[in-house]
């Protein structure tokens, strides 16, 4: 048996009571979603904290919205939740699919999307999907409520813009379009519980037959998720080819800074991200 | 703040639920909470409360196995029988949101399940067997 150490946890009921505390206890409190990256530390003895923050019983923070332009998703919506919103599966199936990839059914219930960006690891698979959307984040302090964009959000390796004093309450997903293509690719050891070598969120729309407008964001091949703008700036205003698809591949090493490590070998990371572009450029011009 | 798992185990005397990694991978210690299968050994006790916890030890009624347990029985789907109180959850927590589920939606329902024994195959062969009224299914039990 596991002896977690003694500790305080509060479990606030509204977003202002857990922002009360935050202010309160600042740097020293541990925020907790659904646990799934916090007990993994926890249990293993990586993780000291005095005092926790719960935020699980917090109903406010659950949900997703469908508003005429966005979907607004809570910071503590599971990816159980988030796989079966019909919403989502309209506005963003690419955050469907995400959702879908990650642990398996025990995770998926409990995992957070909250949780996901603020432990900010560059495996974390909904982020690429966030970033080809250009999703907000939204922060909430006694502060203030702001909102930041996803490319701002995560400002090094495990880094945020998170304040001492803040927390995320939710993350604002542009709807995408009928005629925009979307697609998101994850490559791991096996289908469920593998953490991800390479993850792609690709989003593409074509008018008149040129490119005219392209996101592309990969996991897992730098410190943080990276949009590879030197391989979307080949791609914008051209007509797709063959041809332009090699010169975007390449493009792709001025972009990505993959490692080697336990997972995977940064040729192969390398190798794959170009891999997967290729697939989603011959992909999205079938159609 | 303690894992739903010790209180189990060690409060509770529930020694069901196992223990397997400890760290989310292998589904052994799974449970049912308000109707959805997760890990016991991610969730601090706190947030269990006012819901309603299921373990293997709820699956009998009246001292009678239920359908999946006996179709685990009748298949051959346990063998040293350590992943069995995980995956007789995972089931279960599948055929109450999907009475009739297809072969790919019970491999993905139980992806977070590890065998090292069984290859699977009779696990599968197990809940397939329940869902399509081989065995009798739970709710009729329950
Ligand atoms: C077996 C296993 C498999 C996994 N597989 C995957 C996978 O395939 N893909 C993947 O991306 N991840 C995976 N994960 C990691 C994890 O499940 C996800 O990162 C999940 O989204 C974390 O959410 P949570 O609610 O459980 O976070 P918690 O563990 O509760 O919290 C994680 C971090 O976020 C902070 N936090 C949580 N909510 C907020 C908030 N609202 N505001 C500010 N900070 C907050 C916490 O303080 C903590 O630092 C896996 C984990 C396990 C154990
Ligand atoms: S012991 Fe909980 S998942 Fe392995
Ligand atoms: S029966 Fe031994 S691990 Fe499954």
């Amino acid at each position: 048996m596991i002896r977690l150490q003694h500790n305080v946890v509060h479990r606030p009921r509204t977003i202002d009571d857990a922002c009360t505390l935050l202010a309160e206890y600042g740097p020293s409190a541990q925020l907790l979603a659904g646990g799934t990256d916090i007990m993994v530390l926890l249990n293993a003895g990586l993780l000291q904290a005095d005092v926790f923050i719960d935020l699980w019983p917090l109903d406010e923070l659950r949900g997703i919205d469908d508003l005429p332009d966005s979907l607004r998703i809570g910071a503590l919506t599971t990816f159980s939740q988030i796989l079966r919103s019909p919403a989502v599966e309209r506005f963003a199936p690419a955050l469907a699919a995400a959702a879908r990839t990650i642990g398996a059914a025990q995770i998926q219930n409990r995992g957070t999307i909250g949780g996901n960006i603020a432990n900010a690891s560059p495996a974390a698979d909904s982020l690429p999907v966030l970033s080809c959307l250009d999703a907000d984040i939204e922060l909430a302090s006694v502060r203030s409520r702001r909102r930041v964009s996803i490319h701002s959000f995560h400002t090094g390796y495990r880094k945020t813009a998170l304040a001492a004093d803040e927390m995320i309450v939710a993350v604002h997903l542009p709807k995408t379009r009928t005629d925009e293509r979307i697609e998101f690719y994850k490559v791991g050891t096996r289908r469920a519980q593998a953490i991800s070598k390479v993850v792609l969120g690709a989003r593409m729309q074509i008018a008149g037959g040129i490119v005219e407008h392209i996101a592309l964001a990969y996991g897992s091949v730098a410190p943080t998720v990276v949009r590879a703008r030197a391989a979307e700036a080949i791609l914008l205003g051209q007509y797709p080819s063959p041809e332009l698809a090699s010169r975007a591949v390449a493009a792709l090493d001025r972009d990505l800074k993959p490692i080697t490590d336990l997972r995977s070998s940064a040729a192969y990371r390398r190798r794959v991200a170009g891999n997967l572009l290729e697939r989603f450029l011959r992909k999205a011009l079938q159609h | 703040m303690k894992r739903l798992l010790d209180v189990l185990r060690e409060d509770c005397r529930l020694t069901g639920t196992k223990e397997g990694c400890g760290e989310g991978e292998c589904g052994a210690c799974s449970v049912i909470v308000d109707g959805e299968v997760v890990n016991s050994c991610l969730i601090p006790v706190c947030q269990v409360e006012g819901s309603s916890v299921t373990t293997v030890e709820g699956l009998a009624l009246n001292d009678q196995l239920s359908p999946l347990q006996r179709a685990f029985l009748e298949y051959g789907a346990a063998q040293c029988g350590i992943c069995t109180p995980g995956m007789l959850m995972s089931a279960h927590a599948l055929l109450l949101r999907r009475p009739h589920p297809i072969r790919n939606q019970i491999l993905e329902a139980i992806a977070g399940n590890l065998c090292r024994c069984t290859g699977y195959t009779k696990i599968l062969d197990a809940i397939a067997a329940v869902s399509s009224g081989n065995i009798n299914k739970p709710d009729q039990s329950e």
